[in-house]
């Protein structure tokens, strides 16, 4: 599904990756972990094609497709879905809006028609309620005045409409509380599937107890320092980071 | 320099010619109101930019086309088919054509008997009495060329008064329309709503066909005690067109007046609101301003609270594109005895290309000490973060730049209240904004 091959990534002069390679098969759920600035923010950044990042070696491909060429919308498109850290708020764009033209841009890309209207509302109102959110929230302005968990709620909502391959899960867990963080991951495993992959960034191991990983990697200062299964989590959380850097 | 005077001269020529063709001769309060205004327009000119006023907007260049009046040309005869694309629906409707009154394209019917809404020529024979009370009477502490030309030479104009306790059921709309080329027209619109009256009025100014010319406009407005007025405006001239206006409203105590400013054609446009608020009266003042290409775009607003306790809002947001040029120009002045007034103004910009240029000033005079005043401005652009959030939600660029272009505009049309006027406005801003994907989800 996604693969990623030594990819290094500069800020400014600034390296920040420094040789990433990653190989994501179809309904894999991945995870990377890593302290601060150990470079995960930009990882994410750079798969969504986000301004201001220097590729300057590899490559990143999805379905065999060089990502890197893409202009965000054609990776939306092509089904990479970016499920932000911090969403943004866009006062005027009302959420149920963007939704629809979010759903209508992927259908034309795949050769299908506009959503009729209505088939478009039930699709909504099934999945806003898998999400636990109120059907006010269609009608709100995308994400403003919306508290942390209801954002991150917000952005499973888009994806569950987008029905995106390839989802990028950046710190989806911060700033939810326990309950909120139990309706996300049940959002988040209702899309999983053979054919759907996931790659969470996370800080925490809280997360990887409610949407469960098979690969787990760590990411250390631009680099990948270890990979294991979902017990290599267990183990960072009762250890900590420190005591990756001194094996490698 | 020399080209302005000669310029003038040739408009104060031109009026010996047409005077005898101009409405009210028979009233000798009207001629000398007009000599008047002929006099001070001789001696001033029109407005330069050395009058601190008018410093970001310089007419000169194009009044030198010397724009004739508009009646001494025959007029030339619109047909009604052609008047669709003006017509806001459900609305009474006043037609003007190259600065004269249409009957026939006109719709009054069903209007209630007690308001009278006519043509201003009309009311100068029917009821000359009632005019005179009105006309001249807001704009007398005001001294420029614009408004002293406007006197000596408007044409026609709007008449609208809703006596005591009337309350106008539907819009009307005063249709101004320009059809020939480098003429110049000049209206004046009186709009009286007595004690505990309550009315809406949309003003709308279009160019058909012809391309320059100028349109000269000024608005009395009088909104007695306990009245509510609704004034809407619409500038939509043609590309070449030279637009000045002016709405000069006096609130009476407990009254309130809403406001709100679409500022979309013409090459120049000069758009005035000045306000003077009663004891206890409220205004609401909006406007959204457009602009591309090479077009210049003015607003200068003044809001004065000389009674205690009212209050003023005041909002204008600019869209400025290409090479275009906007300015906004507030000023909220509270006098001595003007105590517990609440006012706020703001001016958003946004402009969306680097050559595009707003020029922003708000103004706070204060000489009562217990008052709420505020005041912002911002000037911006598109967000860049906004922009790639819906740009990872599949949506192209340029329609993430549309979408968050037409959100910023949203707000100004959201606070329309007829809803044929909010799809009119909508219309004319989704022609600005032709991304397919922005429909009728925003209706």
């Amino acid at each position: 599904m996604l693969s990623i091959k030594d990819l290094q990534v500069n800020i400014g002069d600034k390296s920040i990756l420094k040789g990433i390679s990653l190989d994501i098969n179809p309904g894999e759920v991945h995870a990377i972990m890593g302290p601060n600035g150990s470079g995960k923010s930009t990882l994410s950044h750079v798969l969504a094609g986000k301004d201001g990042y220097t590729i300057t070696g590899g490559s990143i491909e999805i379905e065999g497709q060089d990502l890197a060429e893409m202009a965000p919308e054609k990776r939306a498109r092509e089904g990479l879905f970016l499920a932000f850290q911090y969403p943004v708020e866009i006062p005027g764009v009302s959420n149920i809006y963007l939704l629809k033209a979010a759903l209508n841009a992927v259908r034309l890309h795949k050769g299908l028609s506009e959503v009729d209207a209505l088939d478009f509302l039930t699709l909504v109102k099934e999945k806003i309620k898998l999400l636990g959110m109120d059907e006010k929230f269609l009608y709100r302005s995308v994400n403003q005045g919306f508290s942390g968990g209801e954002k991150k709620r917000n952005e499973i909502l888009q994806m569950a409409i987008m029905e995106p391959k390839m989802c990028i899960l950046d710190e989806t867990d911060s700033g939810l509380d326990i309950d909120a963080l139990q309706i996300v991951a049940a959002g988040v495993n209702s899309l999983r599937s053979e054919s759907r992959s996931f790659l969470m960034i996370t800080h925490y191991q809280r997360l990887l107890d409610y949407i469960v990983p098979d690969v787990v990697h760590v990411l250390s200062d631009g680099q990948i320092v270890k990979t294991g299964g979902p017990e290599l989590a267990l183990e960072l959380e009762q250890k900590g980071y420190g005591w990756i850097g001194q094996e490698a | 320099m020399a080209s302005a005077v000669s310029s003038l001269e040739k408009y104060v020529e031109e009026y010996d010619e047409i005077k005898s063709t101009l409405p009210g001769q028979e009233l000798d309060w009207l001629v000398q109101l007009r000599r008047q205004g002929l006099d001070q327009f001789s001696t001033q000119g029109f407005p330069t930019i050395r009058n601190e006023d008018w410093r970001y907007t310089n007419v000169t260049p194009l009044i030198k086309k010397s724009f004739q009046s508009v009646v001494v040309k025959p007029s030339i005869a619109v047909m009604p088919e052609q008047m669709h694309d003006y017509y806001v629906p459900d609305c009474w409707q006043v037609v003007i054509v190259d600065g004269h009154f249409s009957k026939t394209l006109s719709k009054l019917d069903g209007l209630p008997e007690e308001v009278v809404v006519m043509a201003l020529s009309d009311a100068l024979i029917k009821c000359p009495d009632k005019v005179k009370r009105y006309l001249g009477q807001a704009v007398e502490n005001e001294d420029h060329g614009f408004i002293h030309y406007n006197t000596a030479w408007f044409s026609e104009g709007l008449f609208v008064w809703i006596p005591q306790q009337v309350k106008m059921k539907q819009p009307l709309q005063l249709v101004h329309v320009v059809t020939q080329e480098n003429v110049a027209t000049a209206t004046r619109n009186l709009i009286v709503a007595e004690a505990g009256a309550e009315g809406m009025v949309i003003e709308s100014y279009f160019g058909s066909q012809a391309q320059a010319y100028l349109t000269s406009s000024i608005s009395e407005v009088f909104i007695a005690e306990n009245a509510h007025l609704t004034l809407y405006k619409l500038q939509n001239e043609a590309s070449k067109a030279l637009h000045c206006s002016g709405i000069y409203s006096r609130q009476e105590k407990h009254s309130s007046f809403n406001y709100l400013d679409f500022s979309f054609g013409g090459l120049m446009a000069r758009n005035e609101l000045h306000v003077n608020v009663g004891f206890a009266a409220a205004c609401d003042l909006n406007g959204l301003f457009v602009g591309r290409g090479r077009q210049h775009i003015d607003n200068h607003t003044s809001i004065e609270h000389l009674q205690p306790r009212g209050s003023s809002r005041e909002l204008f947001k600019g869209i400025l594109d290409g090479r275009a040029r906007g300015v906004f120009q507030g000023c909220v002045k509270v006098f001595e005895d003007a105590q517990k007034i609440d006012s706020e103004m703001h001016n958003h910009n946004l402009l969306l290309s680097d050559n595009a240029e707003i020029d922003t000033k708000p103004q706070l005079i204060i000489y009562a000490d217990d008052v709420k005043c505020a005041h912002g401005v911002t000037v911006g652009q598109l967000d860049d973060a906004s922009i790639f959030y819906l740009q990872s939600r599949a949506v192209s660029e340029e329609d993430a730049k549309d979408m968050l272009t037409f959100a910023f505009a949203n707000e100004m049309v959201e606070k329309i209240k007829v809803s044929g006027f909010k799809s009119y406005i909508l219309a004319l801003l989704l022609q600005r904004f032709p991304q397919g994907s922005i429909e009728k989800e925003w209706l």
